[in-house]
């Protein structure tokens, strides 16, 4: 009977363990659940990226993504055929805002994803190794939160030129900062905690403190602002495309669409309201979604 | 940090792709032309060089001319920026005046129908972009309505009164011109509100989180007990110390509507540094986004100091150098 238990013995402890986490996350879900606005941010970002996924496939005039003329039907009022109305060469609105969502993706996931690569090394190493290292990348970080990210952004594109890649450049560019504060502050915490001090006097090696004790506890705060960030980064994406510095027509980008809609303001209205409406529930949703994760994983930062 | 900001200006107006001095010349400009440009401005000198003629440049208030208009860029920006400032001021202040008293509320309503409502206007405010709610007031409220004008500062024929501080609205005030002061208020309405709603609702938020988290103190509970009346408890002990958080808000805030005038100035065709640093972009023009982000860099910082010092005023622990 032994010899038989014996190899069952780690995956008994396996399933243990796995039974705490799931526990753990049922927790998680049922506070997330109990709020009303949690869920509804949680619902829109599915929605968004559900469109993401399958628009393309779904929209009625797929061929109207990338300019297609069609002028016999310009400027048409929203109707049966078209959902949204139609813009100043025949293209659906519907579509181009459906499309719409799948370019705003990719700028919010492409600054996020490139500010947090910057960002979260530096902090770590600003905050870990400290120093005359350390205060130069604070000061550094200090120097690039002293202008509004839009305005920096704008001079960026504005020495690089026109266009979506450059404005996802330079919101990149100019979004890190605020992870560094967030990750040095965060292991400047964490270095004092009697664990990491344990496996500093046992020998562990620094490297390993970090990958293995530091940023593991980093992760949460991070999750939060990366989420609030998807918001915001597409906000001000769109916003750069709006003034004529983002992305340029035809492409399917909200901020474009209405800074051309607003020429045919206010007899045509749909051209620049839904593109906007687009806009607005998707920033909502991940700004809900934040708030509800923070209320999950991080509720002693709420503020 | 003005030195670090300096560096960051220089550096990006340095990462442009392709000769600054042809850019400058023009399309048509030949290859000795150029070349005068470029010792002109002395683009062939090393960088270090160069950077030392930009410090002094800038600290002896040379910050380049436009290379459309040929403008100083300081002369520009001297012109601009009043109409800017009065925007953020009032925009700034409207979001005070309405956000911490509406942020009260919601803390000792809590949780009844002004909560919900007051919560819906704070996570819409920072969700709705400045840009599309700025042109949707346009079209409610200027275009169908017809209650107030599109955008400006004042109708193209009317004659702004003669300069004294170059803010319209004090300048209208001590010449007396009631008339002038009452157009340009209404031109103002819009872009105010455009501007001030993000502010509003995070300034609206903080206060109400704190303020709900320091009426549960126990110092409150023991002034409830004394029998002071619960509007004297709210508004003078829990406020003060609720504001400490709401300040850094607004200091932060401050600084976003200063990026916020840039898509808002667009809308409205207001003439301040943000619609003058989006024409000099959308024309790979430089100098002058260059000029507009070190002043409002240099804003930012002004606005953090006062900050600082209003936390002085309001909690005096912080006045003095506590023990270490």
């Amino acid at each position: 009977m032994t010899t038989r238990a014996l190899p069952l013995r780690p995956l008994a402890g396996w399933l243990e363990g796995r039974r705490g986490a799931t526990r753990q996350l049922w927790r998680y879900a049922r506070i997330f659940g109990r709020s009303a606005s949690s869920i509804t941010g949680l619902v829109l970002v599915l929605a968004f990226l559900a469109l993401a996924a399958i628009g393309p496939w779904i929209v009625p005039y797929p061929e109207d993504a990338r300019g297609a003329v069609h002028l016999d039907r310009k400027l048409g009022a929203p109707s049966a055929a078209h959902w949204f109305g139609t813009d100043e060469v025949g293209n659906d609105v519907f579509t181009r805002v459906v499309l719409g969502a799948r370019v705003s993706l990719q700028i919010g996931l492409i600054i996020t994803v490139v500010a947090a690569a910057i960002g979260v090394p530096l902090g770590v190493l600003a905050g870990y190794a400290g120093g005359a290292l350390g205060e130069v990348i604070m000061r550094g970080t200090d120097v690039f939160l002293s202008v509004p990210a839009l305005v920096l952004a704008l001079a960026v594109v504005g020495a690089l030129g026109p266009g979506i890649v450059n404005a996802m450049l330079a919101l990149s560019l100019v979004w890190w900062p605020g992870y560094v504060r967030l990750v040095h502050g965060k292991t400047l915490a964490l270095k004092e905690e009697t664990f990491v001090e344990a496996a500093h006097a046992v020998g562990t090696g620094r490297l390993r403190i970090v990958f293995v004790h530091i940023l593991p506890n980093c992760v949460s705060p991070l999750v939060v602002k990366a989420s609030m960030d998807m918001g915001t980064a597409i906000l001000a994406a769109a916003g750069l495309g709006f003034i004529g510095l983002g992305a340029q027509p035809p492409y399917p980008e909200w901020g474009a669409m209405i800074s051309i809609g607003r020429n045919y303001l206010p007899t045509w209205w749909w051209y620049s309201a839904f593109p906007g409406l687009g806009i607005y529930l998707t920033v909502l949703g991940f700004n809900l979604l934040g708030d509800g994760l923070r209320d999950v994983l991080d509720p002693k930062s709420r503020g | 940090m003005l030195f670090g900001l300096l560096c960051l200006t220089f550096a990006i107006s340095h990462i442009v792709p392709g000769d600054p001095a042809r850019l400058a010349a023009g399309p048509d400009a030949n290859e000795t032309m150029v070349r005068t440009l470029r010792t002109k401005y002395g683009l062939d000198q090393p960088l270090p060089v160069q950077f030392g003629r930009y410090l002094r440049g800038v600290l002896s208030g040379d910050l380049g001319e436009s290379l459309r208009s040929h403008h100083a860029v300081l002369d520009d920006l001297v012109r601009y920026f009043p109409n800017t400032f009065e925007l953020v001021t009032l925009s700034l202040g409207l979001a005070v005046l309405l956000g911490i008293p509406l942020g009260m509320l919601s803390a000792v309503r809590k949780d009844t129908w002004v909560d919900h409502l007051a919560r819906v206007v704070a996570v819409s405010g920072v969700a709705l972009p400045a840009f599309w709610l700025g042109l949707m007031l346009q079209l409610l409220i200027a275009l169908h309505l017809g209650v107030l004008p599109l955008g400006g500062r004042l109708p193209l024929t009317a004659a702004p009164p003669a300069p004294v501080t170059h803010l319209l609205f004090v300048d209208a005030l001590l010449r007396g011109e009631w008339g002038t002061f009452v157009t340009a208020l209404r031109h103002a309405l819009l872009p105010v509100v455009t501007l001030c709603f993000p502010a509003l609702a995070s300034i609206m938020r903080v206060n109400r989180a704190e303020m709900i988290e320091t009426l549960t103190q126990d110092y409150i509970q023991s002034a409830r007990a004394q029998g002071f009346s619960g509007f004297r408890i709210v508004t003078r002990y829990a406020l003060r110390n609720a504001m400490i958080p709401t300040l850094t808000m607004i200091g932060l805030r401050y600084g976003w509507m200063l990026g916020g005038t840039v898509l808002v100035e667009t809308v409205f065709d207001w003439p301040g540094i943000g619609l003058y640093a989006v024409n000099a972009a959308v024309s790979s023009d430089f100098q002058p986004i260059m000029g507009v982000t070190l002043l409002i860099g240099l804003n930012f910082m002004l606005a953090n100091l006062l900050v600082d010092l209003a936390y002085g005023w309001l909690d005096p622990r912080i006045r003095r150098p506590g023990p270490r």
